[in-house]
Formats: structure tokens, C-alpha cells, sequence
């Protein structure tokens, strides 16, 4: 197959639809609106449903509405849009239905600004909506692995019925790569056995709701949501290593950050420091069980994030102090070049790091010195 | 092999199309190559740059601070890519829009005519395909032919009109590079 030029947005967008995305609702903020763009021209012309709806929270609710019904449905948003989405998708994960959205993070709180940002991270795997619920999140790192993600996404939501959710960012939105499309998918709208798609005389009533009155009936919910994310834990942790045969130190990011990080990896490389790297492609489920050998055998790890150490924490949980975690961040849309990150390996591999001190700490009192 | 790429100019001389076709040209020599535009404020008039990596192997970060090879298409862009370049860098400045000299020695600067060798050929738009070929004459990954072939094949139907005078842009920009 033929290698085509792509930007990251209108790359998803395409592979939503070789997917057989069958209806997109969504609102537009950058850096994200060529999803809604392309779409706007694209899912017309192949007869399939395209709504720009009149706020994030109107996109939202039609999404819950399609996926109830069976419907292959996407939304797509940029972090303020994805907050005001936040009660649909708890409704929607308590509803027990598969739906896709894609989050092209940008710097904040609040309005922000529209550069590349990790700041999303904790809402999207630890929090966001109300309620006890897992989630699945893909984190893509490159054009192409947001093709291959946007594809998969579908796939797990319904396997599992679960809210699937892509982070990505303004780099990756925004950045050409060359890309192999998958082959084209036809929309196929199968008749799931909860899906409230008409019964038509036919067959039993189908009920789907998010409301329990009974806490213990609730409890069951929570329990059943539990239960497949057990499942999830075991056979979708997804990740990618780089020079981890002899490393004794290891870099750990996602995204954006995994990827600049590999730049400094292979220049540290250069110099005969043994270090490697392990991006997360999953963030939630997150790869602990590899994190968590990996702390038997290295000296120390460097969680690099566009963020103040959100997924350092599920880092250090998997680590149980066992080698000394260092953090690299950066923040407010500021994307790190590979030579900050190269500087913070060497700190690593100066072996002066230890376990006792909070990773955060010592980054933020090496920012405000920095400043 | 990797080698990052900036080029800097106004919003309107084609910078990021510019950078296009370089990105268009490594993807169909078969290397990974990557293309990002600066983007937020700066987009709305002033300045516009993108980068572009090209590499044999999986590219890391698709941003770079302090690259070895820089086209300055205005003199905003040369006062800030000349302090930004790797020692031992390249530099192709458009002359047409600069009043001064290099300032550092440490780094070869290629100064280039674009607007004028433009206009000759009959179209000052055509000044950024004028600075690539220029480009080309330090970039020994990519060949003339390999970014003719690329513009030939990526250039929507529309402007296909306009291919040769592009690709003469290309070579006049090659050959005044190459003298220097």
C-alpha cells in the first residue's frame, strides 16, 4: 500500500470513517476542527449522519441517543469542550454502551490556550465524569498510531461496552505524517443484545438507563462495570519499548512526550548511557505489571509529561518505591525540546537520585529556580 | 541519517506549502518525515514557520530548537534562525528581504535573491520554490528530481499548469546556491 501525507486531525477523522462510523456529533474548538470539518464533508457524501451541534453538551447527548441504538457514534473535542461533556459520559458509562471520543488536548485550565498539552490526562483516566466508572484511553503518539488507535477504539468500545477515549494533542492534530490507511469498512450496525433499536413486535422489550434507585441494584452496576474492566486490564494493555535490552535507567512517557523523549533517549544512547524507553499506548488500562518488573531490574525512571506529574503517579503506584522515579514536566501548552529531556537523564544516570524525595517536589523547586 | 529543516517567512510567501513539498518529496523516497506548522497567534499575520524532520528510522520529537539546516524568507526570520542555528549549519536567506550581513562565522549563510530570480521566471509567489531548490544544494538526502517528481505527483490538478515554472524556480534556486 501506498505511503499518503496526512495531518493528524484529518487523519482520524478518515480512519473514523474507514471504521464504519456511522453518525458524528461534535462542536468545534481547535486544535481540533478539521475533525469536524472533514467530516462535515465527508460523512454526507457517503449518506451517513454528520451533526454540528449547538454546544458540546447537545453533541454529547446525541452521541448517548446513537450509541443506545446500536449506532457506530464518535464525538470529538478539545479540553474545555471535553469538561462540558463530562455529565454525558458518565450517563453513557452508566448506560453501559460503547461510544468513541477523541480529546485534542490543549493547554489550561480554564480557556487556555490552543498549543499542545497533556493537562488532561487525570480527567481522562482517573476522573471526569461523576460516578464509579472505568474507561478505556489511547494515547497516540504519531499520525499513524492515531489512525490505528481511532480503529481500534471502536472495536474495544463495544467489546466492552465501555467509554473509549483518545488523547491526543495539538502536535498530533496538527503535524503531517506518512500514513497507510487500513482498508475501508463497511458501516455495519449490528443488533446488539441491549441495543433499543425498535423491537418491532418482534421481541422482548430492551431497557437501557443509567438510573438505579436501589443502591443495591447500583452496587450490581458498579460491580458489572468492575468486572469487565478486570477483563480489559488482562488483554488490552497496550505499549511500546525502545533500547530496553541492557537499559539501566528507563524513560517513561506518552504522546507527544514519549516521542520527544525518544529523541533524547537515542542521543543519550550516543554517549553510552544505558537507558531506554516505554511508551504507554494504553494509558488506561495502564501497563503497571511492566512497569512494575521493570523496577526490578533498572536503576531509575524518568516520567516525562506535558503536565505537572499526573501519570507519574500511576508510575510510582506500580514502582512501590522500589528504584527512584524521577519527573521532567512541562506545562500550560509548552512541549519540551529532547535536549531538556537529555539533560534530565544525565541527572538520572549521575546516580545521585534517590527514592526518599517526591519526585514533584524536587521538579517544581527546579522550575522556580529555572524561572 | 536525520536531518530537521525550519523555514521561516510572512504568512503569505508560502512557507508552509514550502515545507510541504520537501515533507511530499522524502515520504516518496521511501525515509519518515515529519511536518508541523507553528500555529496559535503568530498564524494571524506576522510570522510563519514549520519544521520538517526527515530520517531513516522512527522520528522522535517533530519539533527542534537548534537546527542544522534554516530558510529565512524575511528578516524577522534571519535575526532569529541565525542565533538559533547548530554550529556548522546552513542558513538560505532570501536577499530580497534582508538589509544586512551574516552575523555569525560559525555557520554558512547562502544568500539567495528569491524575489527577484521570482519575478524573472514571472511569478513572485514562486520565490519559496526558488529558496527550496536553494536548499537542496546542502541537503544531500533529497535530489531536484526527487522534489520535481514529488510536485509533479502531489500538485493539485488545478495548478498543474504552473509545474514548470515551479521546477525552474527549483533549478534557478539550486544553481544560485551551488555558486556561493
Amino acid at each position: 500500500m501506498t505511503r499518503e501525507l496526512w495531518e493528524g486531525n484529518q487523519a482520524i477523522a478518515e480512519a473514523a470513517v474507514r471504521a464504519g462510523l456511522e453518525a458524528y456529533f461534535g462542536y468545534p474548538i481547535t486544535p481540533q476542527t478539521e475533525i469536524l470539518e472533514y467530516l462535515s464533508r465527508r460523512m454526507p457524501e457517503l449518506g451517513r449522519a454528520f451533526v454540528q451541534a449547538e454546544s458540546e453538551l447537545g453533541a454529547i447527548n446525541m452521541v448517548y441517543g446513537a450509541a443506545c441504538a446500536g449506532v457506530r457514534v464518535m464525538s470529538t473535542s478539545s479540553s474545555p469542550g471535553v469538561s462540558l461533556m463530562m455529565e454525558g459520559i458518565s450517563y453513557i458509562a452508566g448506560t453501559e454502551i460503547p461510544m468513541v471520543l477523541v480529546n485534542v488536548m490543549r493547554g489550561g485550565p480554564g480557556l487556555g490556550n490552543i498549543a499542545p498539552s497533556q493537562g488532561d490526562y487525570n480527567q481522562a483516566v482517573h476522573g471526569g465524569g461523576h460516578g464509579d466508572y472505568p474507561r478505556i484511553v489511547l494515547a497516540p503518539a504519531s499520525v499513524q498510531e492515531a489512525v490505528d488507535l481511532t480503529m481500534l477504539s471502536f472495536d474495544l468500545a463495544e467489546k466492552y461496552r465501555m467509554v473509549t477515549m483518545i488523547i491526543a494533542d495539538g502536535c498530533i492534530g496538527q503535524m503531517m505524517e506518512p500514513i497507510q490507511f487500513p482498508e475501508m469498512k463497511p458501516v455495519v450496525r449490528k443488533d446488539w443484545d441491549w441495543a433499543t433499536n425498535g423491537k418491532m413486535g418482534k421481541r422482548e422489550r430492551r431497557l437501557l438507563t443509567s438510573i438505579y434507585l436501589d443502591p443495591y441494584e447500583e452496587e450490581k452496576t458498579n460491580l458489572r462495570l468492575l468486572e469487565r474492566w478486570k477483563q480489559i486490564q488482562a488483554n488490552e494493555v497496550r505499549y511500546k519499548e525502545y533500547f530496553m535490552e541492557d537499559a539501566e535507567y528507563v524513560v517513561i512517557g506518552f504522546g507527544t512526550a514519549g516521542r520527544v523523549s525518544l529523541s533524547a533517549v537515542r542521543a543519550a544512547r550516543q554517549e553510552g548511557i544505558k537507558v531506554g524507553l516505554l511508551r504507554p499506548v494504553t494509558v488506561s488500562p495502564f501497563p503497571s505489571g511492566a512497569i512494575e518488573d521493570l523496577a526490578k531490574r533498572v536503576s531509575g525512571m524518568l516520567v516525562v509529561e506535558m503536565n505537572s506529574g499526573q501519570m507519574l503517579e500511576d508510575v510510582r503506584l506500580a514502582v512501590k518505591g522500589r528504584v527512584p522515579v524521577e519527573f521532567y514536566g512541562r506545562m500550560g501548552g509548552v512541549v519540551p525540546f529532547p535536549d531538556e529531556v537529555l539533560g534530565e537523564i544525565h541527572r538520572m544516570a549521575s546516580g545521585k537520585i534517590t527514592a526518599d524525595i517526591n519526585p514533584r517536589d524536587a521538579w517544581y523547586e527546579r522550575m522556580v529556580a529555572m524561572k | 541519517m536525520q536531518k530537521e529543516i525550519i523555514i521561516a517567512g510572512f504568512g503569505g510567501q508560502g512557507v508552509l506549502f514550502g515545507g510541504q513539498v520537501l515533507t511530499f518529496a522524502a515520504m516518496d523516497a521511501g525515509k519518515e518525515v515529519t511536518w508541523i506548522p507553528s500555529y496559535g497567534p503568530e498564524m494571524r499575520g506576522g510570522t510563519a514557520n514549520c519544521t520538517i524532520v526527515i530520517a531513516d528510522d522512527e522520528i522522535g520529537s517533530p519539533l527542534v530548537k537548534n537546527p542544522p539546516l534554516a530558510i529565512a524568507l524575511n528578516l524577522p526570520s534571519f535575526d532569529k534562525y541565525e542565533d538559533e542555528l547548530q554550529t556548522g549549519g546552513t542558513l538560505v536567506v532570501n536577499k530580497s528581504m534582508v538589509d544586512r550581513g551574516p552575523k555569525r562565522s560559525d555557520i554558512k549563510v547562502i544568500f539567495v535573491p528569491c524575489n527577484e530570480i521570482a519575478e524573472e521566471i514571472g511569478d513572485r509567489k514562486l520565490l519559496n520554490m526558488v529558496a527550496i531548490g536553494a536548499l537542496l544544494s546542502v541537503l544531500p538526502e533529497l535530489t531536484l528530481k526527487d522534489v520535481e517528481t514529488a510536485l509533479e505527483a502531489h500538485m493539485p490538478e488545478r495548478h498543474k499548469n504552473l509545474l514548470p515554472k515551479n521546477i525552474e524556480a527549483l533549478k534557478r534556486g539550486y544553481e544560485a546556491a551551488k555558486v556561493q
